[in-house]
C-alpha cells in the first residue's frame, strides 16, 4: 500500500469510522427496566385478578382465579398436551407451507407482468373471501378435518406473505439492477445475490404477520369445522369446556394458546432479528 | 500558460483517430427516450488507448446517457458504438472490459465490503478463494483493506464512494466508466477521492471517461475534456488538455491551472448559450 493510501486510511478511519462504528450506548439501567417494566406490569395484572375473585368471592364457574388456572394446567395437561400439539402441527405446517408456496409464487408472478395479471385475481380472490365462511364447504370436498384446518390456515397466511414477497422482489435498487445487468448476470444470479437479499426486509415482515395469522386461522377454522376425539386442537377444548362449564379448564386452554402466540411472535421476530441486524434500517438503533 | 492556446478551443477533431489507438468510438449515435426526448443526437466520439477523457456539460445534455450507452445500458436509437480491438461477448459488449461507478455508492447494504467487491467476479464464476488476492489488493489501492469486513452502513460517504470504484475496478477493466461519482461529496473528500482516481489512472494505465458538472474538477483530472451542448446533446468543443506540471496540490493553485479552467469555463459557457438558444 502506497504511502498516500495509509494516509487517507488513517485520517478517514480517525473521523468517519468512530462516528459510524457505534456502540452500544444503552445503559445498564435501561436495559434492567427494558425487561422488569413489562414484567411487572403482566405480574400485576395477574395479581388483581387474583385479588378481584379473592375479595368478590367470584364463583369458578363465572371466572376462575390465576391460581386455579395454574393448578388447573397441571391436572388437566394429559388432555390440554395433546390438543396443544395438533394446533401447534396445524399452525406451523400451514406456516411453513404459506412460506413455501408465498415466496415461491411470488418469484413466478415477478418474473412477467403477464404472469402476475393471469394469476394475481386468484390470490386475491382466495384472500378477500373469508375463510370461516368457505370451511364448511371445505369439508365436503376434503374428508379429513386435518387436512380442512391445514388449508383453512394455509390460506390465511399466504396471501400477506405472497403480497410482501411480490413487493420486495419489486423493489430492487435500479442502480444495483444495472450494476448486474453490466456485469451481465444471469436471471437466476440477479434472482439469488440481489433480488432475494433485497426483499429480506419484506420477507421478515411476512413471517411475523403469516405467524401470528396461522395460529388464529388454525383456531378459527377449528370452531367452523369441529373435530372430534384424538384430532382435536385447542379450539376443540375451548368449546367443550365451555358447553361443560368448565371454565378452569378453557382458561388453561387459553392461556396456552396466548403463550403458544407470544412464542410464535418471539421466534418469528428472533429470525427477522437474525435475517436483518447487521444492515437493515429497521433492525438498528438511531444513531443520535 | 504557453501549452494551452485558444487554439484549442476550436472543436478540433480528435488528437489520433488511428485505429490502433482508439479503444471505443461513438458514431453518429443518437438517442430518442420513449417520452420524445431527444438526449443525443449524431454524437461522435473517439476514445483514445489510456486516455483520462472528462464530458463535461450542463444538466440535459445527454452526457450521462452518453455514458450509459457506451456501457451497453440501453441501445442507441440510431449510430452505433465500436470496440475496434477488442473482443466482443455475446451481446456485442466487450467481456469483462468496463468498470462503471454510479453517481451513488450503489452497494449491496446487507453485503460487507469484501462480498460488495466480490461481486463482479462472483457473477463471472471467479471462486471466493481465486479472487480474494484480487480484492484485497484492489481494497487496499483504494485505502480500504482494513474495512473488508464492515458494512456498507458503517461506512461514510467517502469510504463507501472508494468501495464503489474498488467494485469497478476489481476486474482490471480497460474502461472505467465514472458517472458524476463525486457530485454528493463534500469538497475536501472530493479532492481526496480525485488524487486517488489520478493515482489509480497512473498506476494501471486504464482508460477513464468521466462525467461531470464541475469545471474544476475536469480541468484537475483530465487530459481531454469533451464539452457538451444540451437540446440536442452533442459534443460542442474538445480541448486538449497539456500540462507540464504534476497534478497535485500544487497544481491546483497554479497559474496554468487557472488558465485551464478559464479555457474550460469559456467554452462551457458557450455550450450552454447555444444550448438555451437551441431550444
Amino acid at each position: 500500500m502506497s504511502d498516500a493510501a495509509t494516509a487517507i486510511k488513517a485520517s478517514e478511519a480517525g473521523t468517519d469510522s468512530a462516528v459510524a462504528i457505534v456502540a452500544s450506548r444503552t445503559s445498564v439501567t435501561e436495559r434492567i427496566l427494558r425487561v422488569v417494566i413489562p414484567v411487572a406490569m403482566v405480574a400485576l395484572a395477574i395479581g388483581l385478578w387474583q385479588l378481584h375473585i379473592t375479595v368478590n368471592n367470584v364463583p369458578h364457574y363465572i371466572m376462575p382465579a390465576p391460581l386455579t388456572v395454574v393448578t388447573t394446567l397441571f391436572t388437566d395437561w394429559p388432555t390440554l398436551y395433546p390438543s396443544l400439539l395438533v394446533t401447534l402441527r396445524v399452525t406451523l405446517l400451514a406456516l411453513a407451507l404459506a412460506l413455501i408456496g408465498g415466496v415461491g409464487l411470488a418469484i413466478i408472478l415477478v418474473q412477467s407482468k403477464w404472469i402476475e395479471l393471469a394469476i394475481f385475481p386468484f390470490a386475491v380472490i382466495l384472500q378477500v373471501t373469508p375463510m370461516i365462511a368457505i370451511a364448511p364447504l371445505l369439508i365436503i370436498y376434503i374428508k379429513d378435518p386435518q387436512t380442512v384446518l391445514l388449508t383453512c390456515a394455509f390460506i390465511v397466511a399466504f396471501f400477506p406473505i405472497l403480497s410482501n414477497m411480490v413487493a420486495g422482489l419489486k423493489s430492487v435498487d435500479h442502480n444495483l439492477l444495472n450494476l448486474f445487468e453490466l456485469n451481465g448476470a444471469s436471471r437466476w444470479q440477479t434472482l439469488i445475490y440481489l433480488k432475494l437479499p433485497s426483499s429480506l426486509p419484506y420477507f421478515a415482515a411476512a413471517l411475523r404477520i403469516g405467524g401470528g395469522l396461522s395460529l388464529i386461522a388454525a383456531v378459527v377454522a377449528e370452531f367452523a369445522v369441529g373435530s372430534a376425539g384424538r384430532g382435536s386442537g385447542l379450539a376443540f377444548r375451548l368449546l367443550e369446556s365451555g358447553y361443560r362449564l368448565n371454565y378452569p379448564r378453557l382458561y388453561a386452554a387459553l392461556v396456552l394458546l396466548m403463550i403458544t402466540g407470544v412464542a410464535i411472535f418471539a421466534l418469528t421476530s428472533l429470525i427477522s432479528w437474525l435475517l436483518l441486524h447487521r444492515w437493515h434500517e429497521s433492525a438498528l438503533k438511531r444513531e443520535n | 500558460m504557453l501549452a494551452l492556446t485558444d487554439t484549442t478551443l476550436a472543436a478540433a477533431p480528435a488528437t489520433d483517430t488511428a485505429k490502433g489507438r482508439v479503444l471505443v468510438s461513438m458514431r453518429n449515435v443518437s438517442k430518442l427516450f420513449s417520452n420524445g426526448t431527444l438526449a443525443l443526437k449524431d454524437m461522435t466520439l473517439n476514445v483514445q488507448r489510456g486516455e483520462f477523457l472528462s464530458l463535461l456539460g450542463p444538466s440535459g445534455c445527454g452526457k450521462s446517457t452518453a455514458l450509459r450507452i457506451i456501457a451497453g445500458l440501453g441501445e442507441p436509437s440510431t449510430g452505433s458504438i465500436d470496440w475496434p480491438s477488442s473482443q466482443l461477448d455475446s451481446r456485442g459488449k466487450p467481456k469483462g472490459d468496463i468498470g462503471f461507478v454510479f453517481q451513488e455508492p450503489t452497494l449491496m447494504p446487507w453485503a460487507t465490503v469484501f462480498s460488495n467487491v466480490y461481486l463482479p467476479l462472483r457473477l463471472s464464476g471467479v471462486s471466493k478463494s481465486d479472487a480474494r488476492p484480487r480484492i484485497m489488493d484492489v481494497l487496499a489501492s483504494v485505502g480500504l483493506a482494513d474495512f473488508h469486513k464492515a458494512y456498507p452502513r458503517e461506512l461514510s460517504g467517502g469510504m463507501k464512494m472508494r468501495v464503489s470504484i474498488a467494485r469497478a475496478l476489481v476486474t482490471k477493466p480497460k474502461l472505467l466508466l465514472m458517472d458524476e461519482p463525486f457530485a454528493a461529496l463534500d469538497e475536501i473528500t472530493r479532492q481526496k477521492l480525485n488524487d486517488d482516481v489520478l493515482r489509480l489512472w497512473r498506476d494501471s494505465g486504464i482508460t477513464v471517461i468521466f462525467v461531470t458538472h464541475s469545471v474544476f474538477e475536469s480541468a484537475f483530472l483530465s487530459n481531454r475534456i469533451v464539452v457538451m451542448r444540451a437540446r440536442p446533446g452533442q459534443v460542442y468543443s474538445d480541448l486538449p488538455i497539456k500540462t507540464s506540471l504534476t497534478r497535485d496540490s500544487h497544481y491546483r493553485t497554479s497559474e496554468e491551472y487557472r488558465a485551464t479552467t478559464d479555457t474550460v469555463s469559456r467554452a462551457l459557457q458557450e455550450a450552454i448559450e447555444i444550448g438555451a438558444a437551441g431550444k
